[in-house]
């Protein structure tokens, strides 16, 4: 993590602290507008040039009661100079804007963190409504931290009084005002901030982006202009050593929108996005349903079935069929699923995955729908499951779901979750130009004598002809009814349901050949001990491993993008380790998977929290595996 | 497989007949069953509208009814119980130059897929959807559906169903349809009309035709469909046309006072004396009454009851997504590189991978 702190002698009028990387964690009521502020100040570390990752963690209430603590809304951001994989484990700066950010954040506040508070917050009713006896601010309890206590919401008051705002509508502009004090601290420049704040409230009223560039700017100057010294100073973290080109922060469901987009290109058809709203996916429907110049028809349908049944139909008739959804929602897309399977056609299946079972955490993240990808259908359901490992890889996740689906006429589940959904980091804009097309055709070749057979295969794929509605001379019947191998025709000949069956089976471990070999992220083939991860934990296991083979650790880092099939190398590279430990937001279904498939050892180490794994927990894992 | 293109378009189009809707499949409903009658009528009804097969589809759900695109000569998909409108309006939005025909029964569209039939209603998605009510669970051998009527005895209700049943025709209507229609299987000559017209409007048509199950509810609907039954039991309803029955000598009337309908006797064929409503296809307060006339008291309403078109749903849809792709410029790789950006290197070329 930070180096230690060491005062510069560059600038004499304020004490300037150079760090490798920092931890800052926005925390407030639902109301505050915590999650704007994170954003802001990602776009302004982004654009300073630095390495980063961010965790938004929010209540499932959208205005849960003001002051109360599970209304607390929180944004936590890593930034560095050397690669960032997570949000960071400890945060180094906590800005509480009232009683309840604070109670709710201080466990996980490391002793020595910088800690500002609204002093003016933490008045006796919202003390009370965070269950503090006493002021914290006051009462000593916060002595293992360095606490700068500002009279943050008079200071906006004052600031934006000459636009006429006063009361609760002034206080609106208070996490402006925090903004404009961090943008100070780690040396930032404010334009970006302010052009945003004129495009978003400029049109509704002058006078209400006046007030909040206002604030901004209070916040900055305060810092710049009071000399308080150390704890509060600022801190300078050194641009990070990317790769050449140009950069954007993306989170993970922006990034399955624009994959999805891409995918189509790539293979010429139309998308036809079949969704229901549901936490945390609604935003990828939110950003296809702007896309119209692209060919993308969004149907916001009357529930989640009718949502993957209208995909399914507009794949029937030639198009891109994609529905999005979370946990609950997959659930309920089961039944269709396996008519999308029988009837062998394309389709791509997003589930974002969230706490669960039933309702769960609806805000929070978790891996635990890997056994219902794989798994959940009734009969014989074979399918390809893919998985995104963080936020920008959603984009390349989300192409190769496309090309799956086509290639092979099947639906394809491709897993991301909450985490990375919502987290943000920073993206090499990728060049279309460089990805290869997978252009779809559709058969309209009319035989000579008799019908066509709908489930016509290649030898090779096995994956079946696709025959468009309004194709002349072909007309034909499918469904969810066993098929004749033959003739497509309805069978239920004993003999031949077994041959669907096998055949069915057969196409999709058959992808295991299409699909590249595992690869090993860090270390080598053979050792004494592999760290097996999938999803989101990429960025916590990378870290955790780096460090300890730093440390002289005989460990590797194997992440796998193929949950189904599982690619073809990976038995063999597994058993070529001593130990086996994987890491899970879950109670280990992944880990079921390995030892069923490969009859290997493998240890889980799970944690469903709702919180993304801490690097520090997976070092420790380590540590523990390899003693 | 063996296969040679031909040129299609270069073929002389043969005349169409109900034949050429017939598919190689064997038909497999119970002896005795109207859908025969109904598979009949539409055959018969494309050949006369003069459809191309292959640019119809007829989607289905689960259930006797949903059979049914085995027997057409045309595209079909059979899918899952309930689901047919939500699968269809997948088909129409992703290609609205299709027919898009949805078959059903009483359980598939109103029971397990009641929340679809509705939404399709209100969207008026143009399609026909025939549901074909036989008031019982036939496949699944004999249980009470919603349609089955209160006190029905059946295998999984033996002591009396305590259900009250819905009525699809208003259903429909309260859903927002803007086409509703009713036929009987046995009654084909204005089964067929009713099937022309449904196909004629272009939005979501609601078409519930009484169809006899001849294993398990046989005989359910002989109040009003038996042949010597009709004449007194059945108004068949006609734009413009006086609301009459039993041969001309009843009709039905207003009773402005209590806002519902009434038997009148009409004398030396004067309805208009008697006060007969003449039936207006556009008014959707006469449809309702219409629909809501009770059993015995009252004939039934048959024919087209209600048909006041409002433009389709995906034209809609089809219409926003031109409008707006107008606007604007398609360009992938600036839209993978919108809002803010910088350049690290000096090199602000996107990655090649």
């Amino acid at each position: 993590m930070a180096l230690d702190a060491v005062h510069s002698e560059a600038n004499p009028t304020h004490s300037t602290v150079v760090r490798e990387s920092a931890v800052v964690r926005f925390a407030g009521d639902s109301g505050d507008g915590m999650q704007l502020t994170g954003s802001q100040f990602t776009l302004s570390t982004g654009l300073a040039g630095n390495a980063l990752a961010t965790f938004p963690d929010y209540p499932a209430e959208i205005r849960a009661p003001q002051g109360s603590t599970f209304g607390v809304s929180a944004f936590q951001i890593n930034f560095g100079s050397a690669s960032v994989r997570t949000a960071g484990d400890d945060p180094d700066v906590l800005i509480a804007m009232n009683p309840a950010a604070l109670k709710v954040n201080l466990p996980v506040m490391r002793p020595g963190a910088l800690i500002i508070a609204d002093a003016g917050a933490f008045n006796e009713r919202n003390l009370r409504k965070a269950g503090y006896d006493a002021n914290p601010l006051e009462d000593g309890s916060l002595a293992p931290f360095q606490v700068v206590a500002l009279e943050m919401s008079r200071l906006t008051l004052d600031a934006v009084k000459p636009f006429g705002f006063a009361g609760g509508d002034a206080l609106r502009c208070k996490n402006m005002w925090a903004l404009g004090l961090t943008l100070w601290m780690f040396d930032r420049d404010r334009e970006p901030v302010v052009a945003w704040i004129r495009s978003k409230f400029g049109k509704k009223s002058e006078a209400l982006a006046d007030a909040n560039i206002a604030a901004l700017n209070a916040g900055h100057s305060y810092g710049d202009t009071v000399e308080i010294g150390l704890p509060l100073s600022q801190i300078q973290v050194a641009p990070a050593a990317l790769a050449p080109g140009l950069y954007r922060t993306i989170t993970g469901n922006d990034a399955t929108a624009l994959g999805l987009v891409a995918g189509s290109q790539l293979c010429g058809l139309p998308i036809f996005l079949g969704s229901y709203p549901i936490t945390p996916a609604s935003v990828i429907l939110h950003n296809l349903s702007h896309l119209k110049e692209y060919d993308v028809t969004t149907f916001q349908a009357e529930d989640e079935i009718a949502a993957i049944c209208s995909a399914i139909g507009a794949s029937y008739a030639g198009k891109l069929g994609v529905t999005t959804t979370s946990g609950p929602g997959m659930a309920l897309k089961t039944e269709a699923l396996g008519l999308a399977i029988m009837s062998e056609l394309p389709l791509v299946i997003v589930n974002v995955q969230r706490g669960g079972p039933s309702t769960g955490l609806p805000t929070k993240t978790e891996q635990s729908d890997l056994y219902q990808a794989v798994y959940g259908r009734n009969g014989d359901a074979p399918l390809p499951v893919i998985a995104a490992r963080s936020p920008s890889d959603c984009f390349d996740a989300a192409i190769e779901a496309v090309h799956l689906a086509v290639e092979f006429m099947t639906p394809v589940i491709l897993l991301t979750d909450g985490y990375m959904a919502n987290a943000a980091e920073p993206w090499r804009v990728p060049d279309m130009s460089a990805y290869e097309p997978f252009p779809v055709t559709f058969y309209d070749r009319v035989p000579a004598e008799g019908r066509v057979n709908p489930y016509m295969r290649d030898p090779k794929t096995l994956k079946r002809i696709w025959i468009k509605p309004g194709t002349p001379g072909l007309t034909h019947r499918i469904g969810g009814i066993e098929r004749n191998y033959a003739s497509g025709e309805i069978s239920y000949d004993p003999a031949n349901h077994q041959k669907m069956t096998d055949t069915r089976k057969a196409k999709i471990d058959g992808i295991a050949n299409f699909i590249p070999e595992q690869e090993v992220t860090a270390g080598a083939p053979g050792g004494k001990l592999a760290v097996v991860g999938w999803g989101s934990t990429f960025g916590a296991i990378e870290q955790a491993v780096q460090r300890a083979r730093a440390g002289g650790a005989d460990v590797s880092h194997i992440h796998l993008r193929h949950i189904w099939p599982l690619p073809r190398n990976l038995g063999a590279l597994l058993r070529s380790y001593e130990r086996i430990l994987v890491p899970e937001m879950n109670t280990g279904q992944l880990k079921t998977l390995l030892r069923d498939q490969y009859l290997v050892d493998a240890k889980s180490i799970n944690k469903v929290s709702g919180q993304p794994f801490r690097i520090a927990e997976i070092e420790a894992a380590i540590e523990q595996a390899l003693a | 497989m063996e296969t040679t293109a031909i040129d299609t378009a270069a073929a002389s189009a043969p005349a169409l007949t109900p034949a050429s809707f017939a598919s190689s499949q064997e038909v497999r409903w119970c002896l005795g069953c109207g859908n025969y009658s109904i598979v009949k009528m539409v055959r018969q009804a494309l050949a006369e509208i003069g459809t191309k097969p292959e640019n119809t589809v007829f989607v289905s759900g689960i259930g006797c009814s949903s059979r049914f695109p085995y027997y057409v000569e045309t595209y079909g998909y059979h899918t899952i119980h309930g689901r047919a409108p939500a699968v269809a309006t997948g088909v129409k939005l992703a290609n609205p130059e299709l027919d898009v025909w949805i078959v059903t029964g009483d359980g598939d569209a109103l029971s397990i897929g009641g929340n679809h039939m509705g939404h399709i209603l209100r969207r008026n998605l143009d399609c026909q959807i025939l549901l074909f009510n036989n008031e019982i669970y036939g496949l699944t051998k004999g249980q009470a559906s919603p349609t089955s009527r209160l006190g029905k005895r059946t295998v999984s209700t033996p002591y009396g169903s305590l259900e009250r049943p819905v009525n699809p025709a208003s259903f429909a209507l309260g859903a927002g349809g803007r086409f509703v229609a009713r036929g009987i299987d046995v009654v084909q000559k204005e089964l067929l009309g009713i099937l022309k017209r449904a196909h004629a409007n272009k939005g979501t048509s609601f078409v519930e035709i009484y169809q006899n199950c001849a294993v398990f509810n046989d005989g359910a609907f002989e109040a009003f469909a038996a042949k010597k039954a009709q004449a007194d039991a059945v108004v068949w309803t006609g734009h413009g046309k006086p609301l009459l029955f039993s041969k001309g000598t009843k009709g039905l009337r207003l009773n402005s006072e209590k806002l519902r309908l009434e038997v009148v006797d009409v004398e030396g064929g004067d309805w208009q004396a008697a006060g007969v409503l003449v039936h207006d296809e556009t008014n959707r307060a006469l449809a309702q009454l219409l629909i809501d006339m009770p059993a015995l008291a009252f004939p039934i309403a048959l024919g087209v009851i209600y048909c006041d078109p409002l433009p389709p749903y995906e034209g809609a849809v089809v219409a926003q997504a031109q409008k707006v792709a107008a606007t604007k410029k398609r360009d992938l790789q600036k839209l993978l590189s919108a809002g803010e950006t910088w350049s690290i290197g000096g090199d602000a070329s996107p990655a090649k991978n």
